[in-house]
């Protein structure tokens, strides 16, 4: 069975909620909706104060090619466009909106048939897509039409389906593949057709039997599909670990991206997505949405609209335990503590973690005993320890020629050291300074030209 | 016993020869150096705190001595008088700039801001800051952890373990401004230094709403303007929510510090002005003793 070759631990896998059908949660009172919830450029708002929105109408303009469109999840009247705290307490602008009942835009089939035919040329299908503002919704929320435009001289030769879900507990593709697997494997032919290609991997990891069983008896009817079982090992679900898994071919360290070794990757919920937004004209609304964790009464999987409050979601899984010590947008190895709860839903959000008292304190850090225990778990083959170390000593130089850029941030290091080093808290803070410094550099260069 | 001479003779005879080629190519190749240089470091303070903008005190000592304009350049560790005497020796006009403190313009003590989360990470300002918005539900004060601390090369910053707050030892302090520059949130200042370590100034950089600010700190600006308006001197502008007090036009009068509604604004090394202003300051002894060594405009240095 495959699996990437360098590095990669094994955390305990917890998918308390993998058992759990997603379950449709009722319609929030009011939501907010940040305007920079994609990378790139954030959206530009459409409506003002005082404005009647309809559900599926478009509120906010992407603000560049590499930004995304955002639509109302519910209809009602707009009550702010203003900063409001994120789930880290950074205001962030963000557009609130009272429910009034739920009147959708015209246009948008919400019914469950399948639609299997599409007959739509490429670039009508990236503009549909683009139109419906779906972004990478495993987290990472890159904009999908930008990964589908191939800048000219390259080619794409497969596309890859990533329904790995490595990230301990989150089981919110898992469920997905397992219920829309019919739509999934359509908005997979949609996307085999926006990028011309004729060989599709859908990559999932041996954890998830059921899923690998279901995709494989329909994938039949698909020509050029393969359903590539993996070996269990994080970080799968990281674009380039999936690439290397699959293709056996590695990405080049940034700017280059994973189109440059021919391939595009796509999240199993984002393929959904697709499907949704070329067949059903269905912009990112919604989303499944894990809420899980060992203390909380009832985790699930959660269908949940854009901008529902994150409290109302752990309401909906039994309340907030006693001894919750820390909530996770995201699954603990990634994921990002919140500190404010009325924090929304967002594209990008496929879990929330409630982790317990015990599990939440990280222990005292002690020193680097210099066991290169980091060195071998890093999936991108790098040296965790001098990354984090350098940055301590602010040396820029030394951590750009480090290739400190080709970071994922998946924590493998800091999972995985005996002196409980935050490893990863520094090498953050330093890959952040260096693409700054790069940058800056580029800026400066520009103009000369 | 030969061969022991032949070596020390041979030896000896390439030492020589060395010395010589070494004489020659050291004429050749010599570097001509003002010799102003040197004396110019020396009349710095020799920190090499990195205050003005170069790596060291040799770098700043250059570029005062090959620029026609040093007006632009100052060591703030040496101050007025080391920059008068540069000047004097080098026949230029040296920047006017009275001596300045590290501030630090946060008062959210742990009774005033309270704490609503834990942090657990990396001990780092920058990285906390990275991450999130700290441990209070102020987005804009100090987070305490210390980077300050670590950049300052005089030991005149610490982080009071009681307050969770930075504080400026401002005997220790030269205002090389490395703290400044480390501080991921903006909240150091430098400013003016009167004498005796007096000062007024707004002890917050909150940018949130009023209502937000009161809901996270009890001495937060709320940026209600009432001290621009009875500031006589113009020192004192509001914007973004926040109020801030130019200290090059503060005469230390001290109305502001009675107007402000929240407390923000710090006064230290003075007594506040009495609350009712129509009370002649004779009858009073107390505040009157006290207010005496700093009338309204002191401009005696």
């Amino acid at each position: 069975m495959k699996t990437f070759p360098i590095g990669g631990v094994h955390p305990s896998e917890n998918k308390l909620s993998c058992g759990k059908a997603i379950e449709v949660l009722p319609l929030p009172d009011v939501v907010a909706i940040p305007l920079a919830q994609h990378i790139g450029a954030p959206a530009v708002a459409k409506v003002a104060k005082g404005d009647k929105v309809l559900t599926g109408q478009l509120i906010a303009e992407a603000g560049s090619f590499m930004s995304a469109n955002i639509h109302s999840p519910v209809s009602g009247t707009v009550t702010a466009v203003d900063l409001v705290p994120n789930g880290q307490g950074i205001r962030q602008m963000m557009i609130t909106i009272k429910r009034e009942g739920d009147e959708w835009a015209e246009g948008i089939d919400r019914s469950e048939t399948l639609v299997r035919e599409c007959s739509l040329p490429a670039s009508e299908i990236v503009a549909k897509i683009k139109d419906a503002g779906i972004v990478g919704m495993g987290g990472a929320t890159f904009p999908t039409h930008v990964k589908l435009s191939v800048p000219p001289g390259k080619k794409a030769e497969a596309l890859i389906i990533n329904g790995v879900e490595c990230e301990p507990y989150l089981t919110s593709d898992h469920r997905t593949m397992l219920e829309h697997g019919e739509e999934l494997l359509v908005g997979v032919t949609i996307l085999m057709k926006a990028l011309d290609v004729k060989s599709a991997y859908v990559g999932i990891e041996n954890n998830k039997p059921d899923a690998i069983a279901h995709l494989r008896k329909l994938a039949a009817q698909y020509p050029g599909v393969e359903i590539v079982p993996l070996t269990v090992k994080y970080p799968q679900g990281g674009e380039k670990q999936l690439i290397a898994a699959i293709m056996g071919r590695q990405v080049p360290p940034p700017p280059a991206l994973p189109i440059d070794v021919g391939a595009v990757v796509c999240n199993a919920s984002t393929t959904y997505a697709v499907y949704r937004a070329v067949q059903k004209n269905m912009p990112l609304i919604e989303r499944v949405v894990t809420i899980t964790g060992k203390g909380l009464k009832e985790p699930k999987n959660l269908l949940a609209r854009m901008g529902t409050p994150i409290e109302t979601l752990i309401a909906a899984a039994g309340g907030l335990p006693e001894d919750a010590g820390k909530v996770i947008n995201g699954g603990p190895m990634m994921g990002r503590a919140m500190v404010n709860l009325a924090s929304p839903v967002t594209k990008g959000c496929s879990g929330i973690t409630v982790m317990s008292g015990r599990d939440a304190v990280r222990r005292e850090a002690s020193q680097c005993i210099k066991c290169a225990k980091c060195v071998a778990a890093c999936p991108m083959g790098l040296e965790p320890y001098l990354l984090s170390k350098m940055t301590q000593k602010k040396g820029w130089e030394t951590l750009e020629a480090q290739m400190i850029t080709s970071c994922i941030e998946c924590g493998c290091c800091q999972s995985t050291c005996p002196a409980y080093l935050p490893l990863l808290d520094w090498i953050r803070l330093g890959k952040q300074t260096v693409m700054g410094i790069i940058r800056q550099r580029a800026a400066a260069a520009a103009p000369k030209k | 016993m030969e061969v022991l001479l032949y070596t020390i003779l041979t030896l000896c005879a390439l030492g020589v020869l060395s010395a010589v080629i070494l004489y020659f190519v050291a004429q050749k190749f010599r570097v001509e150096e003002d010799p102003r240089i040197d004396q110019v470091e020396k009349m710095l303070p020799g920190a090499n705190c990195g205050g003005c903008g170069f790596a060291g005190c040799r770098g700043m000592a250059d570029a005062l001595v090959k620029n026609d304009d040093i007006s632009a350049l100052f060591c703030p560790v040496g101050g007025g008088d080391c920059m008068k005497a540069v000047a004097s020796y080098l026949g230029k006009t040296a920047a006017e700039k009275g001596p300045q403190v590290a501030t630090v313009r946060c008062g959210g003590t742990c009774e005033m801001r309270p704490r609503t989360n834990e942090y657990n990470g990396a001990r780092s300002c920058a990285v906390a800051s990275s991450l999130y918005v700290g441990e209070t539900g102020c987005a804009f004060g100090c987070l305490g952890l210390g980077d300050c601390v670590v950049a300052c090369a005089f030991g005149a910053i610490a982080v009071n373990p009681a307050t969770g707050l930075a504080e400026v030892d401002p005997a220790k302090c030269t205002a090389c401004g490395a703290c400044v520059k480390a501080c991921p949130k903006g909240i150091i200042e430098l400013r003016k230094k009167w004498p005796k370590d007096r000062a007024v100034y707004v002890s917050c950089v909150s940018r949130d709403k009023g209502a937000v600010v009161m809901k996270a700190c009890k001495v937060g600006c709320i940026g209600c303007g009432k001290c621009e308006k009875v500031c006589a001197f113009g020192a004192i502008t509001v914007e973004n929510n926040l109020a801030f007090i130019d200290s090059e036009k503060c005469k230390l009068c001290r109305k502001c510090v009675n107007e402000c509604p929240t407390g923000a604004i710090r006064l230290v090394g003075m007594e506040p002005l009495p609350r009712e202003p129509k009370v002649a300051p004779a009858a009073g002894a107390k505040p009157a003793g006290v207010a005496a060594p700093a009338p309204e405009a002191p401009k005696a240095e």
